[in-house]
């Protein structure tokens, strides 16, 4: 394959990247004033590149830069939905940052650079890819928790997500280096020719564990979350919706290749792995929720109980089971969008709320915001007949179809109980005497997110599950 | 004679005391800067002990790339460290303590 063919395949990692720079450099000359300008370039730039994506998807998969990258339906179905929610994240911003005088240039030439970054981690297919697309996404990322810098909170979060993120980078790295030893290769493929040799070896699957264990603090899965609900607290709200969602779609789908590819042939070895992590998460996320009252630490423990639900589908390691994890995390990402979307227009006089308590008569004062969470919340609770409810249910059928019937049991199980803090919040806000008013005019860009994304979770995507599902199963066949 | 496994014990144990120096540390974050790069080093000495008996230059590679990543990230760590700094006054473990459960 000559260099122009390689470099047709990674049309979209190269705009994002050239984008970026370019964006740098106007933003240097033309100061923070433009910073309302570069947001829509960037934004169109994330659409553009979202539109390559799905140009180029439906082609043979291909196989760059000696092996390093690929290219197939897993790594396209990942792209489309990281790059919506980039664009999305961005476009939600713009308000709040205004309003809080954080209005630099920087903030949407880093989510472009985190996006570039989670875009090589869905392609990634050898260890040096995946763990150079790991620290793209994730310095970007250390500096947008830290973006507020005059606020204590802001640079505690993003000290905290640094150190943390550092010590799993480097036993994610520690691993590789081990897996690397004792295969002889960085190849996913080749790994997977010496894995299935070398079994039982001991170097081999301390590697392994390792990798795991750094993956899982990416994906925020107990017990390797402690990080989460302080980085999502301290960071401004915009950071954390978009911490939310793309960070962890790309984490995830990067987990399953990097388990699925290279270690088929030990799948004994990391299932238990993964579904005690898939346990403690749903455990944490379900018990821990219960007592927060910012919406925002809520959040946090709502995302590691959702990862532990992903995990379910992981940890089945068949093809039905990764088609899982790609549904239950699109359906993740659109909830998860618009409930954020709904906290940013938590605003009154005088600043952002983030007390749960703040939601309370919300359906007298403001009774289409409430009906929008209200739908968000149900479906993130998994009632039924919401789209979140049918994520569960792929990745529990999955789980069923391979012989784990016991985790599909814990999952359902604590999905009850987790549905109680999400329940509570509903009841407060159509039950309780109402708080005072929030603004009302805090841009429509935020209150079309968040009925859009309702209005997604019940009724369109019910129509649409089908074809979903049939969608994520083919892009999940391309890693088997 | 010294074998791949005095290597392998040698960056193990560097990267034990990394990863001890982050949590048993209470007192100042730069220390927790020093322990990651300690980590990031052991794994280096792992890179190229492999990348030597295997007789592979990937490993070799994949420790330039490491060492490079590891200048970018302790720029962005120290610059972190200095926007926290600048609002407390003080880099103490403990300090970092403003959101809890």
């Amino acid at each position: 394959m000559t260099l122009a063919d390689t470099l047709f395949w990674i049309v979209p990692e190269l705009m994002l990247a050239g984008g970026a720079m370019a964006l740098l450099i106007l933003g240097v000359y033309l100061g923070d004033a433009s910073s309302r300008l570069i947001s829509t370039i960037s934004i169109a730039l994330l659409i553009a590149a979202l539109l390559v994506v799905v140009a180029l998807n439906g082609g043979p998969t291909q196989e760059l830069f000696g092996g390093a990258l690929r290219v197939d339906a897993f790594s396209s179905f990942a792209k489309m939905l990281i790059l919506a929610a980039a664009a999305i994240a961005i476009l939600m911003s713009d308000k709040y940052l205004a309003g809080e005088q954080l209005g630099r240039f920087e903030y949407p030439v880093l989510i472009v650079l985190a996006a570039l970054g989670m875009m090589l981690m869905v392609s990634a297919n050898d260890l040096i890819a995946l763990y150079m697309g790991v620290e793209t996404q994730s310095l970007a990322l250390y500096i947008l928790a830290a973006f507020n810098r005059d606020s204590r909170r802001s640079t505690e979060a993003g000290l905290k997500y640094f150190v943390l993120g550092a010590l799993s980078s480097c036993m994610l790295l520690y691993g590789a280096s081990l897996i690397y030893g004792f295969t002889g290769s960085t190849n996913f493929s080749a790994i997977a020719q010496s894995a299935a040799v070398a079994r039982e070896n001991v170097g081999l699957v301390v590697g392994l564990v390792f990798l795991i264990a750094g993956l899982a603090f990416k994906v925020s899965a107990a017990p390797f979350h402690m990080w989460t609900p302080d980085v999502y607290e301290g960071a401004p709200t915009p950071v954390t919706a978009f911490f939310a969602a793309a960070p962890k779609l790309a984490a995830m789908a990067l987990f399953a290749r990097a388990l699925v590819t290279p270690f088929p042939d030990i799948v004994d070895q990391w299932r238990p792995i993964i579904a005690i992590l898939a346990v403690a998460s749903m455990t944490v996320g379900a018990f821990s929720a219960i007592v927060q009252s910012n919406i925002k630490r809520l959040m946090a423990y709502s995302s590691i109980g959702h990862m532990g639900f992903a995990l379910i589908g992981l940890a089945a390691g068949t093809a039905n089971g990764i088609g899982s994890v790609l549904v239950y995390m699109a359906i993740y990402i659109v909830m998860t969008v618009g409930a954020f979307a709904c906290i940013l227009l938590m605003r009154r006089r005088g600043g952002m709320t983030e007390s749960i308590d703040d939601l309370s008569g919300l359906t007298r004062t403001n009774p289409g915001l409430a009906l929008a969470l209200t739908i968000l919340l149900f479906s993130l609770a998994g009632v039924p007949p919401m789209a979140g409810f049918f994520g569960k249910l792929v990745v529990f059928q999955a789980a069923v179809e391979a012989d784990l019937v016991w985790l599909a049991i814990i999952g359902a199980v604590m999905s009850v109980i987790s549905a109680y803090y999400y329940l509570r919040i509903i009841w407060l806000m159509w039950f309780n005497e109402p708080a005072p008013a929030f603004e009302r005019e805090v841009g429509s860009r935020l209150g079309m997110t968040a009925f859009g994304s309702a209005a997604l979770m019940f009724p369109i995507l019910i129509v649409f599950i089908g074809p979903l599902v049939a969608f994520a199963r083919n892009a999940a066949a391309a890693l088997f | 004679m010294i074998g791949l496994g005095h290597y392998l014990s040698v960056a193990a144990v560097l990267f034990a005391i990394g990863m001890a120096g982050i949590f048993v540390n209470r007192k100042n974050v730069i220390i927790i800067l020093m322990s990651i790069e300690l980590m990031l080093l052991a794994v280096n000495i792992n890179l190229v002990a492999f990348s030597q008996f295997l007789g592979d230059l990937t490993g070799q590679v994949f420790a330039f790339m490491v060492l490079t990543v590891a200048a970018a990230e302790a720029a962005v760590g120290l610059a972190i460290l200095v926007a926290f700094f600048r609002n407390r006054g003080d880099i103490a473990v403990d300090d970092a303590n403003l959101m809890k459960n």
